[in-house]
């Protein structure tokens, strides 16, 4: 399989791509489109689960590389590559493609085979945010997923009707697509001055001190800035509630978080360590704040998308703690919270679909009293609450813990016990939105209904998530090993004092010893 | 270098000029001897042959030496080549386009195409012409054509408005380049550009030099539509038929670029310091008038006249760069512009008919769900527009900004990029628009029918806006060998 190593990823971009010309050359009849979409998903699914197999934890570096010259002036390279950082973010999205396939089966009735074309390029897009190590390459798939993302939301959003879904793509667009130019006038700047957009290169350029200092914190501002929207850090988060509201349930899943966390721990606290620990403390101060203004928001939100929406920002907030806390620990919490935010989000996702797809609504005050005619709805969205809200056991959990106790002990107590509040809030807010739905009075809507519960298709995917969050809370290691040797260079490893490194090892075994007790 | 010279006879210097004037003629001839009851469509296909066959005579002329015939009036070198194939491959495209959209009724059909094809002649000579009447000339073979063209719709009222507007303020601006060259001759004695450089140095008066050269600018910037030159042109995009505004929003532009890159590195290198910042100046006021302008539009063919001022504007960044890079940049970017413009144009031609049943963004309303590959071709040029990597539009912009930012300007960059961001929430409109599903009481279009000759039109344009983003290092090689052109003149500024 060795032979297979220097193609794979190469493999992982281009499969999607070929499912998506086969979709548009095949007539539209029927399931076909959706079927050739599952089918490719889970063929690039596999593709990814080669990398973990393949992966040597214990070697520096990046992995699986692949590289040749694309255009040769300007000096562009097809340069791909992973490292643990990027290792379990690539497998993620693989995992969610399937997912996303499946969650649009019964929704998606019209134009389907435009809608998976689509569908799977933004899959490649996203792929390739992750693997590509030329910065050109890195910003071509950056700025290729805001389309497909943003003509789905225009074509096949929730209220086509009212002309809310289009208007929800061009916030997403414009929100996205504003702040990329100065991340691109830095990014040819730096070529300007160093004729290179190889990523190495770069750090190596920055570290060695070659540029001014005003000049790298313009520049590490502009990354930022890019970055933190997609995110979306508190305060740029102006476009995720529309598109939460509006996008079709397997975009949403898939719209925030992991692009723009990765892209700040590679791009950000990657290229320029010393900037991005001057831009700390507000970092540090926004997601706090951001966590307690999400849980604190999405409490008081009469649309259960719009409590997902804040919610997110909320579990997000948790990522960029971790992140910019610069430790050890914080880092592997911010990676391993980015990936169950993924498989979380997407379950919720899924879960509050098939509400909307039996019930035509999203407010809270049209349900209650659900549980009983739908029990395993009612239990599986019990279980990705407590997930959620980190229950030990739980993936949450494990993300959670370390990122507060690493807050906690290597960066600001106060900070820490904000985040704290907000991790309960965030249980109140679940919690109160698991009553409304499924407990209490029935609703006149749930009286009427006639009592399918979730179908074959829907438990399937739901189960499978569970497991995964069960499977990641119980044995966070599998991930953490390989997390751990990404984020250390990545971090720039160096500059993490010893006492740091030696706190975030204890923590891990804190972690593990708290998991054993929970057992 | 002379024995070369002496080798290679005139004539196959201009002899794609002379290809698609015989072509010019022998669609004018064959229109008086054809029944008037006959479809003229055949001599839309014999346009079409022409326009190849000069296509390719041009591509024959990178294997003779570059130099210069009848006494020093055209040069033919790498960089002439890569224009006229431009220009070319847009007139083919601008034909097979009218081709299959032109009313079957329409009087004068004859006529269109030996217009187009006149145009054309007016265009590549353009940019082969390094003797400032010649330019002249070829400047109102091209410019003629188009404002008969622009007023073709006769029975409409906007139609003739925009040819009028058109020729006077064309006329004016023409006016001021003669005037130019009048007081460049007074200047230095000589109207050949490439003498230029050598007699300034010992012009009688160096402010007459300075005039001159402000009315060559005024005269070629309006000709490119750059602000403050740019008024006419949306007005006149509107009343003009679509598959004349996809020609004349491109080939008389890129001539036109053509001529102003000659004139400023070939004829006055040493003036870079009064010129560079003119042209930053002017880069800046197209980008920014252009897109706010056209943010305001609800007519399409308004708001996309607005939004190629604002790629003018992209372009003339580019000449910020070092060195030959600059005109490689502009050079490149001029082609991925016009692959893009022309297509899109192509498309809303196809889909909104000769007679423009759908003038308005909001028209467009659920054109992917009626007609998927219209739909679909309109978003992918609109996201080349727009800028979005692995797209023409995209590596276009990027060479043009890492150019400059090379020649030490970031700031144009930056406002570049952000102007772009400003664009894209009107091109944006339009993608909605296309997108959306049709509102449900709108009455139900019927679905537009591609042609062979419009669908190879829109192949076309589809493949360069591609090929030009994901390999661009053919054409970006031409475009680099087309620049070394000015390497000599160049190597003059200190």
């Amino acid at each position: 399989m060795d032979s297979m190593n220097g193609i794979i990823l190469s493999l992982i971009l281009i499969a999607p791509l070929v499912g998506a010309a086969v979709i548009l050359l095949l007539p539209e009849k029927g399931k076909l489109p959706a079927i050739v979409a599952l089918i490719t998903s889970l063929f690039t699914f596999l593709c990814t689960l080669h990398l973990p197999a393949h992966f040597n934890s214990g070697a520096a570096g990046f992995q699986f590389v692949q590289e040749f010259t694309w255009i040769a002036s300007p000096d562009i390279h097809y340069h791909v590559g992973v490292d643990g950082l990027s290792l379990w973010l690539v497998v993620l999205t693989g995992l969610l493609a399937p997912i996303g396939v499946l969650a649009s089966w019964n929704s998606i009735k019209e134009r389907t085979k435009v809608y998976y074309a689509l569908f799977l390029v933004q899959q490649t897009a996203m792929l390739g945010v992750f693997v590509s190590l030329d910065l050109m390459l890195y910003y071509g798939f950056w700025e290729l997923s805001l389309v497909p993302m943003a003509i789905l939301i225009a074509m096949y959003g929730r209220n086509l009707t009212e002309n809310s879904s289009p208007k929800a793509a061009l916030r997403f667009f414009i929100y996205t697509f504003v702040p990329s130019a100065p991340l691109l006038v830095a990014i040819l700047w730096l070529y300007a001055k160093t004729g290179s957009f190889d990523f190495a290169t770069l750090q190596v350029a920055i570290g060695t001190h070659a540029f001014s200092t005003a000049a790298l914190c313009w520049l590490a501002f502009a990354f930022l800035v890019a970055f933190a929207v997609k995110v979306p850090v508190l305060g740029l988060h102006g476009w995720l509630p529309d598109v939460f509201s509006e996008a079709p349930v397997a975009m949403a899943m898939v719209v925030a978080g992991k692009l723009g966390l990765y892209s700040l721990i590679r791009f950000h606290v990657g290229l320029f360590p010393v900037q991005a620990r001057q831009a700390a403390p507000w970092m540090i101060a926004l997601a706090a704040i951001g966590i307690l203004y999400g849980a604190c928001l999405a409490l008081v939100q009469k649309d259960f998308w719009r409590v997902l929406a804040y919610g997110t920002i909320a579990s997000l907030s948790f990522c960029t703690l971790g992140i910019y806390g610069f430790t050890l620990a914080g880092f592997d919490g911010a990676v391993l919270q980015t990936i169950n935010e993924g498989v979380i989000g997407a379950a919720l996702f899924v879960l509050l679909g098939a509400l909307y797809e039996r019930f035509g609504t999203s407010t809270i005050a049209n349900y209650g009293g659900l549980a009983k005619k739908t029990p395993a709805l009612a239990n599986l969205f019990v279980i990705t609450g407590l997930a959620l809200v980190g229950l030990p056991l739980f993936n949450g959990f494990v993300g959670e813990f370390l990122v507060l106790s690493s807050t906690f002990t290597g960066v600001s107590k106060g900070w820490a016990a904000a985040a704290t509040i907000g991790v309960i809030l965030s249980a109140a807010y679940l919690l109160s939105l698991v009553q409304k739905i499924f407990y209490g009075p029935e609703s006149q809507a749930v009286i009427a209904y006639p009592g399918k519960d979730l179908g074959f298709r829907e438990q399937l995917v739901l189960w499978y998530l569970a497991l995964i969050m069960l499977g990641i809370g119980i044995c966070p290691n599998i991930l953490l090993n390989g997390i751990e040797s990404g984020v250390q260079q990545s971090a720039g490893y160096p500059t993490l004092s010893e006492q740091m490194k030696s706190n975030a090892s204890s923590f891990v075994v804190i972690a593990q010893e708290v998991r054993k007790g929970g057992k | 270098m002379n024995t070369a010279l002496q080798s290679v006879p005139d004539i196959y210097r201009i002899l794609p000029e002379v290809i698609l004037t015989l072509t010019g003629v022998w669609i004018m001839l064959m229109d008086a001897a054809m029944k008037p009851s006959k479809s003229r469509r055949s001599l839309g296909w014999v346009g079409a042959f022409g326009v190849t066959a000069a296509l390719y005579a041009s591509l024959g002329q990178l294997s003779m030496p570059a130099g210069t015939a009848f006494f020093g009036t055209v040069q033919t070198d790498a960089f002439s080549v890569f224009f006229h194939v431009l220009i070319c491959g847009i007139v083919l495209i601008a034909l097979l386009l009218s081709l299959d959209t032109l009313p079957a009724d329409q009087h004068h059909r004859g006529e269109y195409f030996a217009l187009m094809v006149f145009g054309a002649v007016g265009m590549c000579l353009l940019t082969s012409a390094v003797e400032l009447l010649v330019v002249f000339i070829a400047l109102e073979i091209s410019s003629i054509s188009t404002y008969i063209l622009a007023g073709y719709r006769k029975n409409t009222g906007k139609g003739p408005e925009a040819a009028i507007k058109y020729f006077l303020l064309g006329s004016f601006a023409t006016g001021f380049l003669l005037y130019g060259v009048a007081m460049i001759f007074g200047a230095t004695g000589t109207t050949q550009i490439n003498d230029i450089a050598a007699l300034i140095p010992v012009a009688k008066s160096p402010s007459l030099v300075l005039i001159a050269f402000a009315l060559l600018m005024v005269g070629i910037l309006f000709k490119v539509s750059a602000a403050p030159f740019h008024v006419w042109t949306p007005d006149v995009y509107q009343g003009a038929p679509s598959p004349v505004v996809a020609l004349m929003s491109t080939a008389p532009k890129a001539a036109a670029f053509a001529l102003l890159i000659r004139i400023v590195y070939g004829g006055f290198p040493m003036l870079k310091p009064m010129w560079l910042p003119l042209l930053w100046a002017v880069a800046v006021l197209s980008m920014t008038v252009g897109n706010l302008a056209a943010l305001r539009q609800e007519n399409v063919k308004r708001m996309l006249a607005y939004s190629s001022i604002a790629h003018a504007g992209y372009l003339l960044a580019a000449f910020a760069g070092a060195g030959t890079s600059g005109i490689a940049a502009a050079a490149f970017y001029t082609a991925a512009y016009s692959a893009m413009n022309v297509g899109i144009f192509a498309v809303i031609t196809v889909a909104s008919g000769y007679d423009e049943k759908l003038p308005l963004i909001g028209d467009f309303r659920g054109l992917i769900h009626r007609a998927p590959l219209l739909g679909g071709l309109i978003l992918f040029f609109l996201i080349s527009l727009i800028g979005i990597p692995f797209t023409g539009g995209f590596f276009g912009k990027f060479l043009s900004f890492t150019t400059a930012s090379q020649g030490g300007a970031v700031w144009l960059p930056l406002i570049g990029l952000l102007n772009s961001g400003l664009a894209a929430a009107y091109y944006l409109k339009l993608v909605v628009s296309v997108a959306q599903t049709p509102a449900a009481n709108s009455p139900v279009a019927p679905k537009p029918q591609i042609g062979v000759a419009a669908g190879a039109a829109l192949a076309f344009a589809t493949i360069a806006t591609l090929v030009l983003g994901i390999a661009p290092s053919q054409v970006l090689g031409a475009a680099k060998a087309s620049a070394q052109t000015f390497a000599t003149s160049i190597s003059a500024i200190k």
